[in-house]
């Protein structure tokens, strides 16, 4: 193997060089010649009737080249929701067209209906201001309870309802769970909500379409976690553009974490002026536009029960959820709440009774879709702070109660009772070992010197799974999915032996630049720094699903590994012909092909400069080059697990919450570079911090964004975090990828925002409250008001 | 942000005249006015940045007070009344991050009395003269209301001069989203009795908490509060913090900046 940086090595990540140098070139650094700027009329009602859009003015401002309106698109197509939802009555979900730019109507503030192209961004804005839109303002409906009841206020007239589906799963265990919460001797039930979210990247959306009239090849360059996946939603359904006369490129991007999934109206929109104008247009989002405009994260209202025997044996868990999907369909947020969410909804547990309810719910608000963890978080939390709570009315110890139920090592495959099969897993392990790392023996000490100085000190414990490294294919597809979720690579060894290597994942921070060579460098004995990854652009690399769901590299790494393998293997046949003997006479071990028990032997970049010289070659046998493709679809999502432990302080008078420590103990499976790994899940449970404690994007009655600036949506910063303990030491492989890997990108955000709220309750609890729950984000106010009922 | 002139004074008298151009606005750091105007929220034709003038750059102390031009950035007031009045200096070096603290100068702060402001606490709460090109103001007569102030359209404030008093504190409880103040309270006690000065917390901007003062002037401790908190009635209430907890909070930290005075 590689001597060093080969696979389980902390390899520092090679693209932080140029990220720390400024050197990193994303979409807004990049601006052709005779650029012109698009800014967009945004809505400021949650609902309205558009009347009529005069853009006589703004056309006649100075710079401006073109003004589009939602007319302009009437004819061509909406932006399609990727997964069919049947309700539980076996009718299809409702899908009102999604326009490029608003028609008829505008459904939420941030509502795009009219867009300016100048010659600068600032002639841009002022043509803005000189559109004049006679809009209606109508009564909003941003509750999901009203949503429902009311459809007097309807966000899609056409559908007659603001209920998308009513999905059941699984249906067929509906009336045996309910009939063993019926007869069960103990029920403990929450209701709760799960907070929305605004994702933030750092990097705003940013698009810039081109056009050449001599090819008529469009190029767009964006802000995207997928631009094949982009491109086949511009090509197929909204503007018909032949995937092959269409180039999506997402150069460096700062951050996703699922907003950059999907494809947005404004990509569209450049494409067609930049046709238009036969010039380049760019659209950078403001950060006030990210706030209106990008897709939201989780926004569940949820009722769950546990029911279980007196000594804690779980038998059932039934959930009834509200999920809000805002004002239009995202790609994937049909999925979320329902086959990412419902489908979790055993936990860790081998209880036998599992009934998930989601109802999802159109309002006039920013569409809500997958944000890190995507609907796992929201099972998760759920999951997580009923066990607390039942552990407490059972006057049960938190950490035996879970460890009661866990499934157990010799269980596996096992076949949870809300439909999925968790391939492996050792979750007493994980728990043996947040026991150790987390002092809990020493709690109790803890919470005295605590109590010296007038602070209420709390312990919190999740036990959680999920299922990520989103795939395969086959299982999505029956579960409704519109696409395939392969991934697929290239494995291209050039004849001066250096490598390249083409993926379909996009890296928007995972690091994808120095871990997928680490998998190669192993493979074939080289230095990984010969070795280069290729990725973003659709047309160097091959069809991939892009990077989200923590699939990188359990899928796309495993294709990457099957494509090298398919390279050792002609690279043998093309070594067995320089040696003159047999294939299977030759061995490949540490970079040198050798012929069993001879001294023959050639290494691995002879071979490919063999394969690029081919005199005297074989050609009826063996073709020249050395270059090999993988796609890879896996048997099954991986299921990474975890326990955590998180020590809070209340200050009883303010209520503020300090997060003392928090220990993730999390099974990752095999671990190609740790330091990566460990990064991951340090912002995995920052984010997951910040929906605990901090972040909240709340709407008024109007559909007014409150929380629509950062002076007013508190993101989390360092000094709002503990000096976390991560430890991915108790692994169990995935047992069907090749690397053994399991995704490791969402777990920190999944597995922390219940663990902070049970320390916060816990510490109520301790501190003599009577307070058996807290909405997050568990702000201060909040915080006050529960102590003081 | 639309076009505007920029005018770039060396002195007071300079800046006075460029101030008298229609829709002259005066620029200090800039650091609520910047972002303002990047949202085309404020649209000056002129801003008449105030940095370049000698005469309001600095900080001097004598006869038991200190004297602070109006251009002088939170950083170096934090640095150069760290000794003679630590509490002001405590309360510029906590005002949002390095950033702000390197550009925004007290003058702007307190020309804009942001009801959620520092500045307007430590200077009503210590009793401070703002000066101005015409005239001086008592801190107790300068801030009458969120954003409002006694200034005059194209007044300059040019220094702010802070007694020092016997002892002091400034108890800030950040917005977790700005971290400006949700509440904060500075307390002085001085040879004319004690001032206790509010800020973040009520629909009136900031204010003198006098039934407070009353209380510590017969008995400068935290027992003197006992049980005293803030008038609901009159409190922000948002979407970080209701009227009510608010009110408590005004309590709770005038009572811990008492027991940080010693």
């Amino acid at each position: 193997m590689a001597a060093d940086g080969g696979m389980g090595h902390a390899t520092k990540r090679r693209e932080d060089v140029r990220f720390l140098t400024g050197r990193g070139r994303y979409t807004d650094d990049y601006t052709p010649a005779k650029t012109t700027y698009c800014a967009f009329a945004r809505s400021t009602v949650a609902n309205g009737k558009i009347n009529s859009i005069d853009t006589s003015a703004a056309a006649e401002m100075p710079g401006v080249v073109a003004v589009f309106t939602g007319e302009d698109f009437a004819d061509v197509g909406g932006n399609p929701a990727g997964w069919l939802i049947n309700s539980r009555d076996g009718e299809p979900m409702k899908e009102p067209k999604r326009p490029v730019l608003a028609h008829g109507k505008v459904r939420h503030v941030g509502d795009a209906y009219a867009a300016v192209i100048a010659e600068t961004l600032e002639q841009a804005m002022d043509a803005v201001e000189a559109i004049d839109a006679d809009i209606d303002e109508l009564d909003a409906v941003t509750n999901m309870a009203d949503a429902l009841a009311n459809t007097d206020t309807l966000v899609h007239d056409e559908i007659g309802t603001n209920q998308c589906f009513d999905w059941g799963w699984i249906e067929d265990n509906r009336a045996a769970t309910d009939e063993a919460i019926k007869n069960a001797p103990h029920v403990t039930t929450l209701e709760l909500v799960n907070n929305r979210l605004v994702p933030n990247a750092m990097e705003p959306r940013c698009s810039i379409g081109e056009y050449d009239p001599g090819t008529g090849d469009y190029r767009l360059t964006t802000t995207s976690q997928n631009p094949h996946l982009t491109r086949l939603l511009i090509s197929a359904f909204v503007m018909g553009i032949p995937e092959n006369k269409l180039t999506v490129h997402a150069p460096d991007v700062g951050g996703g974490f699922g907003s950059k999934i999907y494809h947005y109206g404004e990509e569209a929109l450049v494409l067609a002026a930049a046709k238009k104008l036969n010039r380049p247009v760019k659209w950078t989002s403001t950060r006030t536009e990210a706030f209106l405009s990008d897709a939201h994260g989780r926004d569940h209202v949820t009722k769950i029960e546990l029911a279980c025997e007196k000594d804690g044996t779980f038998i059932a868990f039934r959930t009834e959820t509200m999920a809000n999907v805002g004002a239009y369909l995202s790609n994937f947020s049909t999925a979320t709440p329902t086959f990412l969410h419902g489908t979790l909804m055993a936990g860790n547990y081998t209880v036998p009774n599992v009934y998930v309810n989601v109802k999802a719910v159109f309002t006039n608000t920013a569409p809500v879709d997958a944000y890190r963890g995507a609907g796992r978080p929201e099972a998760t939390f759920s999951l997580e702070r009923v066990i607390d709570k039942a552990a407490r009315e059972l006057g049960i110890d938190p950490v035996a109660l879970r460890r009661k139920n866990f499934i157990k090592p010799d269980q596996y495959p096992y076949a949870s009772a809300a439909g999925l099969e968790y391939d492996s897993g050792n979750y007493d392990a994980l728990m043996d070992g947040l026991e150790k790392r987390a002092d809990l023996a020493g709690f109790e000490a803890r919470r005295a010197e605590s109590a010296k100085n007038g602070k209420l000190r709390g312990l919190g414990i999740n036990a959680y799974i999920e299922a990520c490294g989103i795939a395969p294919s086959n299982l999505v597809g029956v579960l409704g999915s519109r696409v395939g979720l392969y991934d697929a690579a290239t494995v291209r060894v050039n004849a001066t032996g250096n490598i390249s290597v083409m993926v379909g994942a996009h890296s928007h921070g995972q690091g994808h630049e120095t871990a997928f060579p680490q998998v190669v460098a192993d493979m074939l004995g080289v230095d990984p720094m010969s070795i280069e990854i290729v990725h973003g652009d659709t047309s160097k690399i091959p069809f991939g699903m892009g990077t989200y769901g923590s699939r990188s590299l359990a899928v796309c790494g495993s294709a990457v590994f099957r494509a090298t393998e398919k390279i050792i293997k002609k690279a043998t046949l093309i070594a067995a012909h320089m040696m003159e003997d047999k294939p299977e006479n030759v061995d490949f071990t540490d970079g040198e092909f050798a012929v069993k028990g001879t001294n023959k032997k050639v290494s691995f970049g002879e071979v490919a400069l063999k394969a690029y010289i081919p005199h005297n070659f074989p050609l009826e046998s063996i073709e020249p080059g050395l270059e090999e493709t993988a796609f890879y679809d896996p048997a099954n999502f991986t299921y990474p697990s975890g326990a955590y432990a998180c020590e809070v302080e209340v200050d009883p008078e303010t209520g503020k919450v300090d997060i003392c420590s928090m220990v993730a103990m999390d099974d990752f499976g095999n671990v190609v570079n740790p330091m990566i790994v460990t990064g991951q899940v340090q912002g995995g449970l920052a984010q997951g911090i910040g929906q605990a404690l901090l972040e909240h994007g709340i709407y008024d009655e109007n559909g007014q964004l409150l929380s629509g600036s950062l002076m007013d949506y508190a993101m989390p910063r360092a000094d709002d975090l503990p000096n976390f303990v991560v430890d991915h030491s108790h692994a169990t492989r995935c047992t069907h990828n090749p690397i053994g890997v399991k995704g490791c990108g969402e777990a920190g955000a999944i597995g922390s925002p219940p663990t902070v709220v049970n320390a916060v309750v816990d510490a109520l609890q301790r501190g003599g409250h009577d307070v058996d729950h807290i909405d997050m984000p568990v702000s201060p106010a909040r915080v006050w008001a529960a102590i003081n009922g | 942000m639309y076009n505007f002139e920029f005018a770039k004074p060396k002195t007071v008298e300079e800046a006075a005249s460029a101030m008298a151009a229609e829709g002259a606005q005066a620029l200090g750091g800039g650091q609520t006015l910047l972002p303002t105007m990047k949202q085309r929220l404020a649209s000056p034709e002129v801003l008449v940045s105030l940095t370049g003038i000698d005469g309001m750059v600095g900080v001097s102390a004598s006869g038991g007070s200190v004297t602070i031009g109006g251009a002088t950035t939170h950083a170096q007031v934090a640095a150069d009344v760290a000794e003679s009045y630590p509490a002001l200096a405590a309360l510029a070096a906590n005002i949002g991050d390095p950033a702000v603290r390197n550009r925004g100068t007290v003058g702007g702060s307190l020309a804009n009395n942001d009801p959620a402001a520092c500045y307007p606490a430590g200077a009503l709460g210590s009793g401070a003269t703002i000066t101005t090109n015409k005239r001086d103001i008592a801190a107790d007569d300068y801030f009458q209301g969120m954003f409002e102030t006694a200034l005059d359209e194209g007044e300059i404030i040019t220094s702010v001069s802070f007694p020092i008093p016997q002892k002091a504190n400034y108890q800030k409880f950040d917005q977790p989203a700005s971290r400006f103040a949700l509440v904060g309270v500075f307390v002085a006690k001085t040879p004319d009795g004690v001032r206790v000065a509010v800020t973040g917390a009520s629909n009136e901007g900031v204010y003198r908490w006098t039934a407070a003062e009353t209380a510590l002037n017969s008995d400068f401790s935290q027992a003197a509060l006992e049980g005293m908190s803030g008038d609901a009635d009159d409190m922000i209430s948002d979407l970080h913090g209701s009227g009510a907890y608010r009110a408590h909070l005004v309590g709770v930290l005038t009572r811990r900046a008492v027991a940080a005075c010693g």
